[in-house]
């Protein structure tokens, strides 16, 4: 897909989002928002997966590590033809297949249940082990959240997978610079990332934009050609991107928005979208 | 009918924390990236020197409140129960309760009433897991009342103690002059002559609740309130299932190994009866509202009602 196509599907799946939460009354708008094109890039133009036979064997592996931002997930999921677009409305309502975080049994397209920060990453090294066990060619991605990796075994995870040579294996940042309590930085610090998993044997890759297509194609095209490490990808985002009033703003981290803010959200959404179709 | 009052017990927690800090120079209060929704958000904000932010590392924040504790400290760790008594079970197991440190667990948001964030942060096995720990104390307060006495005690008792709390809004039932908070001592809160309900936390008021409707029905039902779950109050157990002859109890956590395990535990000993256990019957949570899924695993009053008729019939 070209750029535009791109923007414009960023921008339809960040209705998805908006619109989920606020159906819900509850989850995490912010990372979710910040990681739209990553999840976009990913499952429509990176991973090798088919909505149609979502547990084919050689398919890529994506674990979102950072499984509150389900919802930025399952708006990719579903505008990627997973599952309807309108079951983004039942997200965390009883009998939903659209669990609060990513659930391995009830959703098509999720590789590995999440939600308790931390340990996404450690199963996407198992899923790497494997196929480098079993010489299997697929690629195995994870993402994770900036305030995610203040956790210890984030980083016994990466000292394995370095020490593996897991040149299979893609560790995505979302550097969004904020976590539940405020900025990264001023709760505890865990920069400097990139130079972190340098010291962890994976060659690294800093994305300036990480909310920008051009940018992501560069980082994984490059990705690709790495034999011998595993890559880290650290993507510089915004917070709460595309809801003028969401971004950069801690407290959006994990409140739905109100009538009143879901109206304008969708508005600004709208309007950003006839934008696009103009250009 | 008159609108009960509301409140979450971890509301107790945060506002007793600033009380005890006012009064000793000592408290110290650790977070791990969830101040807001623990409530000790109040706390940092008027003793910023002595509140931690660990970051999100749980694990990492017990054993630094393990050695805070070796200093003189008294520590308040704080995170919600799935982090506290999960994550870091064996830091917690090792680093405080082995060398039996004064560190207070602060664990917010147990139980299946978390509500929307679903399976994964519906923490129903800490009970089960912190009892297992020698000289671990137990207390899951049943309003926020006695969530606020329970802080209070904590402090008072020089020794690990678990704290349990919940997100949810519970009704306000211990708000009257002759509420007494001993650690360790169930209190009966309703008599009763045909069966016992010993019950703990949110399911304290939906026991008083089951109670009337079973009153109305012609069944005498005695209610009893354990907030202490380790260590037990075996004493009021032991009379009460003597007295009624049956024994119920209701719990927002696992029948392996929560207060319905303890209360087995010791009846099968001193005095066995026919024992109904209700809590969460050995399944994963589900994401939904926090009222509704207590309607749905029958944890509400209605559902204590329907449990305990069917058992004495
Ligand atoms: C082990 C664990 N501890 C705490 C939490 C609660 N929690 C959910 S999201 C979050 C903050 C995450 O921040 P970050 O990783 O930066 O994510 P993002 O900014 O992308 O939303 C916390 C502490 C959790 N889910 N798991
Ligand atoms: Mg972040």
């Amino acid at each position: 897909m070209d750029n535009l196509e791109l923007q414009k599907l960023a921008n339809e799946v960040r209705k998805g989002i908006v619109t989920a939460v606020h159906s819900a009354k509850a989850g995490h708008p912010g990372g979710s928002l910040s990681a739209a094109e990553v999840y976009i890039y990913l499952y429509f133009e990176e991973m090798n997966i088919d909505p149609k036979d979502p547990q084919k064997a050689d398919r890529d592996r994506f674990v979102l590590s950072k499984g509150h931002t389900a919802p930025g997930l399952y708006s990719v999921l579903a505008h990627r033809g997973f599952f309807p677009v309108e079951d983004l409305k039942t997200l965390r309502k009883i009998g939903s297949y659209l669990q609060g975080h990513p659930c391995l049994q009830h959703t098509p397209g999720i590789d590995m249940s999440s939600g308790s920060l931390g340990q996404g990453v450690s199963a996407a090294v198992g899923m790497a082990l494997s196929a480098k066990i079993s010489n299997d060619s697929y690629r195995v991605y994870t993402l994770l959240g900036d305030g995610e990796i203040q956790e210890g075994q984030v980083w016994e995870a990466a000292m394995l997978a370095g020490h593996r040579k897991l040149d299979n294996l893609i560790v995505i940042v979302d550097n969004n610079g904020l976590q539940i309590d405020g900025n990264i930085d001023d709760i505890c610090s865990p920069y400097p990332i990139d130079e972190k998993f340098r010291a962890f044997n994976f060659h690294v890759i800093n994305v300036e934009d990480g909310n920008d297509f051009d940018a992501l194609r560069t980082a994984f095209k490059e990705a690709r050609e790495i034999q011998g490490m595993p890559t880290a990808i650290i993507l510089k985002t915004v917070k709460g991107k595309g809801v003028s009033f969401m971004e950069n703003q801690a407290g959006w981290h994990g409140k739905a928005p109100n009538d009143e803010e879901y109206k304008i959200a969708m508005e600004e959404l709208e309007k950003a979208g006839e934008a696009l179709c103009r250009k | 009918m008159p609108e009960v009052k509301k409140i979450a017990t971890r509301e107790g927690y945060g506002s007793t924390l600033v009380e005890l800090g006012r009064e000793h120079d000592n408290i110290v209060v650790l977070d791990a990236d969830l101040a807001e929704a623990t409530r000790t958000g109040v706390f940092q904000k008027e003793f910023p020197k002595r509140h931690i932010d660990c970051g999100i590392a749980e694990a990492n924040m017990m054993g630094i409140a393990a050695g805070l504790a070796t200093t003189g400290k008294v520590p308040f760790a704080s995170s919600f129960a799935m982090f506290a008594a999960g994550r870091a079970y064996e830091q917690v197991r090792n680093s405080i309760g082995y060398p039996h440190l004064n560190v207070k667990i602060g664990a917010s948001h147990a139980g299946i009433s978390v509500g929307e964030d679903g399976a994964s942060h519906q923490c129903n096995e800490d009970i089960a897991l912190m009892r297992t720990i020698p000289d671990m104390t137990i207390i899951n307060p049943s309003d926020v009342i006695e969530a606020k006495a329970a802080v209070r005690a904590a402090y008072e008792l020089d020794g690990p103690v678990y704290l349990r709390f919940g997100r949810l809004a519970v009704p306000v039932i211990n708000e009257n002059p002759d509420y007494k908070f001993e650690l360790g001592k169930g209190i009966l809160l309703r008599e009763g002559t045909d069966v016992t309900i010993a019950a703990t936390g949110l399911c304290v008021a939906a026991s008083l609740e089951a109670a009337e409707k079973l009153a109305a029905e012609g069944i005498s039902a005695e209610v009893i309130n354990i907030h202490t779950i380790k260590p037990l109050d075996t004493e009021i157990i032991v009379n009460s299932a003597k007295k009624t002859g049956k024994m119920v109890t209701a719990e927002e956590h696992s029948v392996i190994g929560g207060l319905g395990s303890a209360v087995c535990e010791c009846l099968c000993e001193h005095a066995p009866v026919p024992v109904c256990r209700i809590g969460i019957y050995d399944v994963f949570g589900e994401s939904g509202p926090a009222l509704e899924l207590l309607e749905k695993y029958g944890l509400d009053g209605q559902g204590i009602y329907k449990k305990v008729k069917e058992f004495v019939k």
